[in-house]
């Protein structure tokens, strides 16, 4: 799924009505900042339920995005649907939660008063004891009567989270969600994302932590300059896995062997197969099984596998592209 | 229902912030201090001899004058540097992203604000008022002959500065525009002096000074009214023609034209303060 089911010209009221409507599907955004160009023509969707990460370099135009997408920014062109409503309408925000990468809240109420005012301002009836569990759930629940004035910043940003989780959301964005985190508060962010994707919810993360968006997303948008430079899913975007073996022995009917499973390159007596990309997990242990079959001495079998760093290096330096060509 | 809600929290900050505390300190000591200086007043020795009853009322509503424009001043610059940090400030602090992330219309956000601002402001200025009218009526027996229209045309004037402090919170920074609203209040207030003086000297040109600034921000204008309220209609006889040029007199009461444009002037001034919020990138 690289390319985002565009949903009808007709008016959002009508898209309203089909259930499978996205829980974002933008359109030719455009935003410039005086004479520098923010955000170019970026289109992109998240379906329900689905985890999606956007990533970057600084100065990309994530947060950008992000807030074209909530209506905080206007932008200069393009269209944005959220949950199925025009991001005009501010009903379209009624199940969305947002946590900002620039995360401050009313210093002079407590944490508890600054999620009931975000659970009024939402118009949801959330119950006190939901709200608790809310405060709980990112580990403030002792410190729920205490002005967010004397908070630490990993506090703020655990009290964002809350905020942006305490009115149901079918949507959360999540704007650096773990930049004032400790180790701990990472983990439990990935946790909270994948609890989240497991209800159904759509979540929307923007993070510098690659190993985290790898863990957590379904796919991934990476901008660069503003623009769209790659998206797709994580095995689209990583390419073919691929098995490294180092064999004694190996004679023509091993290679003809290996050639059948895929692609083969030879350094010595090490041998590369790139895997099938509907590889059902067979493929390796019946290779080693015909291998030994024919004599071949197995020292080493490792799986190959490019990480999403490398890959998004490699699209930020212009190096060659995987499976799919960056949208240019 | 958002209105409401964010009026409520406005209120919540003015009461948790020191702004409560410090207008409240600075009231009660101008109330003491005033307090202590009307009751001083009644058998006052002057060069003339000692200051009768009927002598020490007129003074005392000139008096009272003087202090209900420092009222007006205290609540003016409380006033304007609450309403510069409200818009200004939470956008700056980034307080407005989670906020109007939130199913609301800006200009929803905007009226709550202005509604809690102007209860805030408009319940200081009535009830400081109001203790000083019964300290001067306790010390020297001066009762004003319309104050209920005084202290109404003294919160309309906080209600004009704390629009005019929104609409320039929405545009500059949050320490601009409290200083801007305070520096504009103050000088509509010396062109309506800089008026009268040229009115009691019958200098037409110098009089439109006054005319036009009150036409221009009706801060000055609503505060003549009030003190028109205030004062012992005596004091203008006894003060004589040419009083013009005294800035704690007023000659005559608001006309209703008058008040009809400062209502509007409100109302288009929020309108601007709306149109520029709902434009502005957050």
């Amino acid at each position: 799924m690289t390319s985002p089911a565009a949903p009808p010209d007709s008016a959002a009221g009508e898209l309203a009505g089909l259930p499978p409507s996205p829980a974002v599907w933008c359109s030719g955004l455009r935003k410039r900042y005086g004479r520098q160009t923010a955000v170019d023509d970026v289109s992109f969707a998240v379906a329900r339920g689905e985890v999606l990460g956007l990533l970057g370099p600084n100065g990309a135009g994530k947060t950008s995005v992000i807030k074209m997408l909530l209506g905080l920014v206007r932008p200069d062109a393009g269209e944005v649907l959220l949950l199925g409503r025009r991001s005009s309408d501010p009903r379209s925000r009624r199940a969305v939660g947002y946590l900002p990468e620039l995360f401050r809240y009313q210093p002079w109420l407590s944490a508890a008063e600054v999620l009931d005012a975000h659970v009024r301002l939402a118009r949801i009836p959330v119950d006190a004891a939901e709200r608790r569990d809310c405060l709980a759930l990112v580990g403030l629940a002792d410190r729920a009567g205490d002005r967010v004035g004397g908070f630490s910043k990993g506090m703020q940003q655990r009290l964002g989270l809350a905020v942006a989780l305490v009115a149901r959301p079918e949507l959360v964005v999540l704007d650096e969600p773990t930049s004032a985190l400790d180790p701990i508060g990472r983990v439990d962010v990935r946790d909270l994302v994948l609890s989240l994707k497991s209800r159904g919810v759509a979540v929307l993360l923007n993070s510098h932590l690659i190993g985290e968006v790898e863990r957590v997303c379904d796919r991934v948008v990476i901008l660069d300059k503003g623009r769209v430079a790659a998206s797709g899913t994580l095995a689209e975007l990583l390419g073919q896995r691929e098995v490294r073996l180092r064999l004694g022995a190996a004679d023509g009917r091993a290679e003809h062997r290996l050639r059948t499973a895929g692609a083969l390159t030879r350094s010595g007596d090490w041998f590369t197969v790139a895997l099938p990309a509907d590889d059902d997990g067979v493929t390796v242990p019946d290779l080693v099984r015909d291998l030994v079959d024919l004599g071949v001495r197995v020292h080493a079998v490792e799986p190959v596998r490019i990480s999403l760093e490398e890959r998004l290096l490699g699209i930020l330096r212009h190096e060659g592209p995987g499976t799919e060509e960056p949208r240019r | 229902m958002t209105a409401l809600t964010v009026a409520g929290l406005t209120l919540r900050e003015a009461a948790r912030r020191r702004v409560v505390w410090a207008l409240l300190v600075l009231t009660v000591v101008l109330l003491a201090l005033s307090a202590w200086g009307f009751s001083k007043l009644v058998g006052l020795d002057t060069d003339v001899g000692t200051m009768t009853s009927g002598e020490a009322r007129l003074v005392a509503s000139l008096l009272l004058n003087l202090i209900m424009f420092g009222m007006s001043l205290i609540a003016a610059i409380g006033t304007a540097f609450l309403a510069g940090p409200t818009l200004a400030g939470e956008v700056e602090s980034g307080q407005a992203l989670a906020l109007l992330a939130r199913p609301v219309r800006r200009s929803a956000v905007l009226l709550g604000k202005w509604l809690g601002l102007i209860a805030f402001g408009c319940g200081y200025v009535v009830l400081a008022g109001l203790a000083q009218i019964l300290v001067v009526r306790a010390a020297v027996g001066y009762w004003p002959p319309a104050p209920a229209t005084g202290l109404a045309l003294l919160a309309a004037e906080t209600v004009v500065l704390l629009t005019l402090a929104l609409l320039l919170s929405s545009v500059v920074s949050t320490m601009a525009s409290g200083i801007v609203a305070v520096g504009l209040f103050g000088a509509t207030w010396v062109a309506g002096v800089v008026g009268g003086i040229g009115g009691a000297l019958g200098n037409e040109g110098v009089e439109r000074v006054g005319t036009v600034s009150r036409i221009l921000l009706p801060t000055d204008g609503l505060w003549h009214g009030a003190m028109n309220a205030f004062q012992d209609p005596v004091a203008l006889v006894q003060m004589g023609p040419g009083e013009g040029g005294f800035p704690f007199l007023s000659e005559a009461p608001l006309s209703p034209v008058y008040l009809v444009w400062a209502a509007v002037w409100v109302a288009v001034v929020w309108g601007l303060t709306a149109l520029s919020f709902q434009r502005r990138d957050i």
